[in-house]
């Protein structure tokens, strides 16, 4: 992948949780930690939806984070993107016929990537975060 | 509030957080810099679990139980397996015991240290908590070699387990073993003798022995403040019973127990030396034979669905005690199911901890319990009726900066 002109900065990611089981979330650490370390291209989590360009969303979405979902998300700015990592945000997986859950995660807010797996690799991640570059360029360049 | 004249406010914490916890809403009312009182509110995470698993049969269990926790699955799988064994009157094989007993100590590696990484990283000790991340890839490496999977391994199964551990695994199993044996004098002195970490740790979050007996809290917690409990030791599953297992306490190494946060680092530092141990001796005594009770689905199901009655299973999860409770009337599903994971029990104490300690203490206090379930992402502070709005690396800063402020 050749990095164009549009691509004038580093890609900061936000985390939320929306009530996964935590194997995807500990994915995601070791994922920016060194083994893998996506830092050296200026991929970082950061602590504010402000501040970040990506969204990482894991988790089936249960009742309670439902509307905080949607607040983390009108609080990014554009462009933004969304990820949707692990296969219980996708459809629900293990828990589909929970009684809590108001996800997946797409009927909530809209998802550009999905990374499948349960829980998906940090290889899958990195690579998810790869296509999220590519789009989010082309979405700065639609912008001018 | 303490008098008139200094008004209290009060700072929510949570439910949202950036990285390596899960969602839970925190309430401090604050005096100051300090914390007068503390409340929480779990539930956020809340999927159904049991009530989804009182629908399914046992062999789906497993994968949820799997579930229920990405960090510590195999002590909940292993609990809710020994619970429906015993109901059943399943005999699992003894080679299957101690497949079981070396994913468990695997696990337990490979929690120790990802918490050790998010308590340094707590501290604002960035270096450390990407050291400890680090090296525990190699427990990843090798639960992934055994399991095929690096998290949510689906491992362990009603009756045994559903792979072996192969002569050819061994020499890896033993590399990583030295590998860790290695480490753990560098690991007890970065962590036990550098200054930063021991005036941060030091006498914070106190529970003295008493305390942690009477909010009845489990595991690490509870042995750093000189508690001497450890289902392996005191009522052995798996193949604990032949091995030499006590539990650590955080005397065995300096000598006195303080029951704060200090301790808790020494306990689970050990606890991988410990780990380390228990996986050797497997290793040696592992008898030959079949793993599984019965290796055909249908007739283990068939077992699980004439089984009547009702029994507890205990494992010693990381964090603690997890007990799962299983009620079989003869049907396919369990009639009841109820499950006590070891942060429910800990829980607690964080109201003990976190009184009187400092806004900047906080984020090491919460994590020195190892929740399996956490905070901090932003912090709304209503003062006089204005807010304003504090990131988790807000709190993080707070935090590095007590840390300076101590090394002056
Ligand atoms: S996809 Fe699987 S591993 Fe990831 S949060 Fe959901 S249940 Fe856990």
């Amino acid at each position: 992948m050749r990095l164009s002109r549009a691509f004038n900065r580093s890609l900061w990611v936000f985390h939320f949780n929306s009530g996964s089981c935590n194997g995807c979330d500990i994915e995601i650490v070791a994922a920016i930690t060194p083994r893998y370390d996506p830092e050296r291209f200026g991929v970082r989590l950061v602590g504010s939806p402000k501040h970040a360009d990506v969204l990482l969303v894991t988790g089936p979405v249960t009742h309670d984070m439902r509307d905080r979902l949607r607040r983390v998300y009108d609080q990014m700015a554009e462009p933004k993107l969304v990820m949707c990592i692990g296969t219980c945000g996708q459809s629900g997986g293990v828990f589909y016929d929970s009684y809590n859950l108001d996800g997946p995660v797409g009927d909530v807010i809209p998802v550009d990537i999905y990374v499948p797996g349960c829980a998906p690799r940090p290889e899958a991640i990195i690579d998810g975060v790869v296509k999220a570059i590519a789009k989010l360029e082309r979405l700065e360049g639609e912008q001018g | 509030m303490s008098n008139g004249t200094k008004k209290g406010y009060s700072v929510p914490i949570g439910p949202i957080h950036p990285a390596l916890k899960e969602p839970i809403l925190f309430t401090f009312t604050m005096n100051g810099e300090k914390v007068e009182e503390v409340d929480f509110a779990p539930g956020k995470a809340h999927r159904g679990i049991e009530w989804m698993g009182m629908r399914r049969n046992p062999v789906q269990i497993v994968h949820l139980t799997d579930r229920i926790c990405g960090i510590c699955g195999v002590s909940h799988t292993l609990a809710f397996s020994r619970a429906v064994e015993q109901v059943a009157e399943i005999e699992v094989p003894e080679r299957g015991h101690y497949v079981r007993t070396i994913i468990a100590e695997y696990e337990r590696i490979q929690s120790h240290l990802l918490w050790a990484g998010v308590a340094a990283h707590e501290l604002g000790f960035d270096t450390l908590f990407f050291l400890a991340w680090r090296v525990r890839e190699e427990s990843m490496d090798v639960i992934e070699l055994l399991t095929g999977n690096r998290v949510n391994y689906g491992i362990i199964q009603v009756g045994g387990v559903r792979r072996d551990i192969t002569e050819d695994q061994f020499p890896r199993i033993e590399a990583s073993l030295r590998y860790y044996e290695d480490l753990l004098g560098k690991m007890l002195e970065l962590f036990l003798h550098d200054t930063t970490i021991t005036m941060r740790c030091r006498n914070t979050g106190l529970m003295n022995r008493r305390e942690a007996l009477e909010l009845c809290t489990v595991g690490p917690t509870a042995r750093a403040s000189g508690l001497n409990l450890d289902v392996r030791q005191d009522s052995p599953y798996a193949a604990y019973g032949d091995l030499d297992v006590r539990a650590v306490m955080p005397e065995q190494y300096l000598g006195e127990a303080y029951g704060d946060v200090y301790d808790r680092i020494v306990v689970r530092l050990l606890e991988v030396k410990q780990s380390v141990e228990i996986i050797r001796q497997c290793l040696d005594m592992m008898p030959p034979g079949p793993v599984q009770f019965e290796t055909k689905i249908p007739k283990l199901l068939a077992t699980c669905k004439k089984a009547v009655g009702e029994a507890v299973g205990r494992v010693e999860a990381p964090r603690g005690e997890a007990l799962h409770y299983v009620r079989m009337d003869g049907h396919e599903n369990p009639q009841t199911w109820k499950v006590k994971a070891s942060t429910y029990s800990n829980q607690m104490s964080w109201l003990k901890m976190l009184r009187g300690e400092q806004l900047a203490d906080v984020p090491i206090i919460v994590a020195s319990i190892d929740p399996c379930m956490s905070c901090t992402d932003r912090v709304t502070v209503v003062r006089d009726g204005h807010s304003d709005v504090m990131t988790k690396e807000g709190l993080h800063r707070l935090s590095v900066e007590k840390t300076r402020r101590l090394m002056q």
